[in-house]
């Protein structure tokens, strides 16, 4: 498990990571779509957590499936770019402020993802296909190859341990237990 | 294969065999092997073991380790028997060897004497086939202890004013209070209910040489590493196993049981990993299969003898299925819970299990839990407040302030029995062996949605109460998705209108006993599982007893 993680985050560090399924193109521009649906800030964003070997590792996986819907999509979006402003070959050649323009467009296409657990969410748009693969690559366990370095937990405030002892938060902090609240509450 | 233990050939002809390793398979495996008995029990899913799960979303919510794939075993889905059903994952269940139990919540409740006893209290209902079970609470209250001592429950006897008698008390204290478990008490008190520690089947102390719970966190849908959570596979199998007498055949997907011309079951053809078929031989059978396989095997088993399925004659095989209703409300908090620590349930309400129908306008009930089951993927996907963006700056925020401050209130309920919600074979679509596929017929009676709506309206009152800014619930609508899959071969003293009698024996076939889900008569109050094992329990006692006096004969 931790081998695996660590393997991938090097393989992102140094930028020599190999792709099984995108391009070196394409994953340059779902890195970037990545990064504008969770953007860096004051802590790590879906670059960070390496988003891109995940998605690749989807495709080849789970989600092959949606690799023609991706490759449709990413072509339409350096499309649109080109269109809307000219000489700029491709999304991730954009500005930031410019593929902001452009994701505002195209996540108007779909909606957020509904109540619901987590699941094979069939969705014929790239938008929405692209927009759940990144947050469950920046926030599944390191294991399935995203959330490099525990980025995702980060942002999310999950510890990386997996045992963890009472109380946890403000509100058991100082409980006093159930028979001595249900006392007190008889007692009003 | 486990090293050591006993392995029988197809050909050799033992005692029982069993579909299933599952709640009831793998407490019947343990019993029966225990009680002397030569055992092989089938079961469709791999062997896998604490070290095999893991804390990764991906592999076990969308890669399905733990559970029915619908990628090789579709499923099909139609609102009303005049509909063209159409392939849909709509329902999961636990594919390995501990079935469902191995990810389930672990809420062990205990059926209330109201559920036996529904029907003629309450009396007709347009549209539902409510009876009375065939047995009461008195019948099951033995082993209800039996599996809160043997499998291994956690909680507090007498803390709830609504439970049911009980003859012993819990062998272990209940768990560690969470986060979302101390704000839903004090609002619950406050509105003057009775919220108390939330019986769970999972360790809080060290017991039969397995770990007490780590506080984890990845308990809902995963497999538990340290053997904590009272899974059949933790609790029962190495149990069965020990007696030497009892073999678990895992990748083994039965698919026809074998009748000889008397109408004697004398085994059960499966495929192996190969897809090679076998039959295993025995002289007697039990499925143990779960809701939707035990009643799909019965009906793959037809033949010349038994056109409409085996054990089929009243003709209610997979019908009356009752998933359960439920919904579920959040709320965020000003300061952090990390309710992400810990298994999911903390706090139980049972103040609604029996309301007067008179008076709220339906029939049933249910119960509520404080809880936060979601994992970090499955948080930012689903449980986000409406309006939050779904992508950049205002994405990230709230994910950032929200994971470690929400909970859940969930709301239960009964489902009410409706003879053409049910499954059946599909005619057109088949799996990837090449049988017919699975197809669920499915609409909540109109009383359920009017209950969850009720149901829902307390939640948000206890989020008031508890002084919850934001709040949210999920919409009460039509269920077309199903986990708790219970009544589709209902037990009743009557062979015309139900499957089984009171001893799980089919009213056709004399050797062929089903025990799971299916066996259900009403629904509860949407915790089945522990039903499930006592009846499992109980249904072991009787098999035992006829076949000890040699009255297990085809």
């Amino acid at each position: 498990m931790i081998e695996a993680a660590q393997h991938a985050h090097q393989a992102a560090a140094t930028g020599s990571g190999k792709f099984e399924v995108l391009s070196g193109e394409q994953a340059r521009q779902v890195e970037a779509v990545a990064e504008q649906i969770i953007p860096t800030d004051d802590l790590p964003g879906a670059r960070d957590a390496g988003v891109v070997y995940f998605i690749d590792r989807a495709l080849k996986t789970f989600a092959s499936e949606t690799k023609p819907m991706y490759d449709k999509g990413l072509a339409r979006l350096n499309q649109k770019t080109s269109e809307k402003y000219p000489g700029t070959k491709s999304f991730a050649d954009a500005t930031s402020e410019q593929q902001v323009e452009l994701i505002t467009e195209l996540s108007k296409q779909g909606t957020m993802v509904d109540h619901g657990r987590i699941g094979p969410e069939e969705s014929d748009d790239f938008f929405q296909t692209i927009r759940m693969h990144t947050l469950l690559g920046f926030l599944a366990d390191p294991s399935s190859g995203g959330n490099q370095d525990y980025a995702g937990w980060k942002v999310i405030g999950r510890s990386p341990d997996h045992s963890f002892s009472p109380p946890y938060g403000y509100y058991d902090k100082n409980y006093p237990g159930w028979e001595a609240v249900k006392a007190e509450m008889e007692k009003k | 294969m486990t090293q050591g233990h006993v392995s029988y050939k197809p050909t050799d002809e033992v005692d029982f065999v069993i579909v299933g390793s599952g709640a009831a398979g793998g407490v019947l495996a343990k019993e029966l092997s225990t009680n002397g008995f030569r055992v092989v029990v089938l079961e469709q899913g791999p062997y896998l073991r604490p070290e095999d799960f893991s804390h990764d979303e991906v592999e076990v919510f969308i890669e399905h380790q733990l559970t029915n794939n619908p990628k090789s075993q579709p499923v099909t889905f139609r609102k009303t028997p005049q509909d063209k059903a159409k392939v849909q994952p709509s329902v999961m269940y636990g594919r390995c060897v501990g079935g469902s139990s191995v990810h389930f919540t672990a809420n062990f409740w205990r059926f209330h004497e109201i559920d036996f006893v529904e029907g003629s209290k309450v009396g007709k209902i347009p549209g539902s086939t409510l009876v009375d079970w065939p047995i009461q609470y008195s019948d099951l209250e033995p082993y209800y202890t039996k599996v809160e001592w043997e499998v291994g429950v956690s909680g507090l006897a007498g803390a709830s004013p609504f439970d049911p008698p009980r003859s012993k008390p819990y062998p272990m204290p209940p768990l560690p209070t969470k986060g979302s478990g101390v704000i839903f008490e004090r609002a619950a008190w406050k509105l003057g209910y009775h919220p108390f520690p939330a019986p769970m089947a999972i360790l809080s102390r060290p017991r039969a040489g397995r770990d007490s719970c780590v506080n984890c966190g990845f308990c809902l849908g995963f497999g538990c590493e340290v053997g904590a959570k009272s899974s059949s596979l933790a609790a029962m199998i190495p149990v069965a196993e020990a007696t030497g007498r009892c073999e678990i055949r895992p990748n083994s997907y039965v698919h026809r049981v074998e009748v000889a011309k008397g109408g004697r079951a004398t085994g059960v053809v499966y495929f192996d990993a190969k897809k090679n078929a076998h039959l295993q031989r025995a002289k007697a059978v039990i499925l143990a299969a779960n809701g939707a396989e035990t009643p799909r095997l019965l009906l793959l088993s037809a033949n010349s003898q038994f056109p409409d399925g085996l054990a089929n004659s009243s003709g209610m095989v997979g019908k009356n299925l009752m998933p359960n209703s439920g919904v579920v409300a959040f709320a965020v908090f000003d300061e952090p819970l990390n309710d992400y620590k810990g298994f999911a349930v903390s706090r139980v309400l049972h103040d609604f299990y029996e309301l007067d129908h008179e008076k709220v306008g339906f029939y049933g009930g249910g119960g509520m839990d404080a809880r936060f089951d979601l994992t970090p993927g499955a948080f930012a996907l689903s449980a986000l407040p409406p309006g939050t963006p779904t992508w950049g700056k205002g994405l990230k925020q709230a994910m950032r302030q929200n994971f470690t401050r929400t909970l859940e209130i969930f709301c239960h309920g009964t489902s009410l029995p409706v003879e053409t919600n049910s499954f059946s074979l599909d005619p057109d679509v088949k799996d990837a062996w090449g049988l017919p596929a699975l197809r669920m017929t499915y609409r909540d009676h109109a009383n359920d949605l009017k209950m969850m709506e009720w149901m829902k309206d307390r939640a948000m009152e206890l989020l008031d109460a508890a002084g919850a800014k934001t709040k949210w619930h999920a919409p009460v609508g039509e269920q077309e998705f199903a986990v708790h899959l219970l009544g589709t071969c209902r037990m009743g003293n009557d062979a015309k209108t139900s499957v089984i009698n009171t001893d799980h024996r089919t009213h056709d076939v004399g050797n062929l006993f089903l025990c799971d889900g299916s066996s259900f008569v009403t629904s509860g109050r949407g915790q089945p599982t522990m039903t499930i094992e006592a009846l499992a329990f109980r249904a072991a006692d009787r098999i035992t007893a006829l076949a000890k006096k040699g009255e297990i004969k085809g």
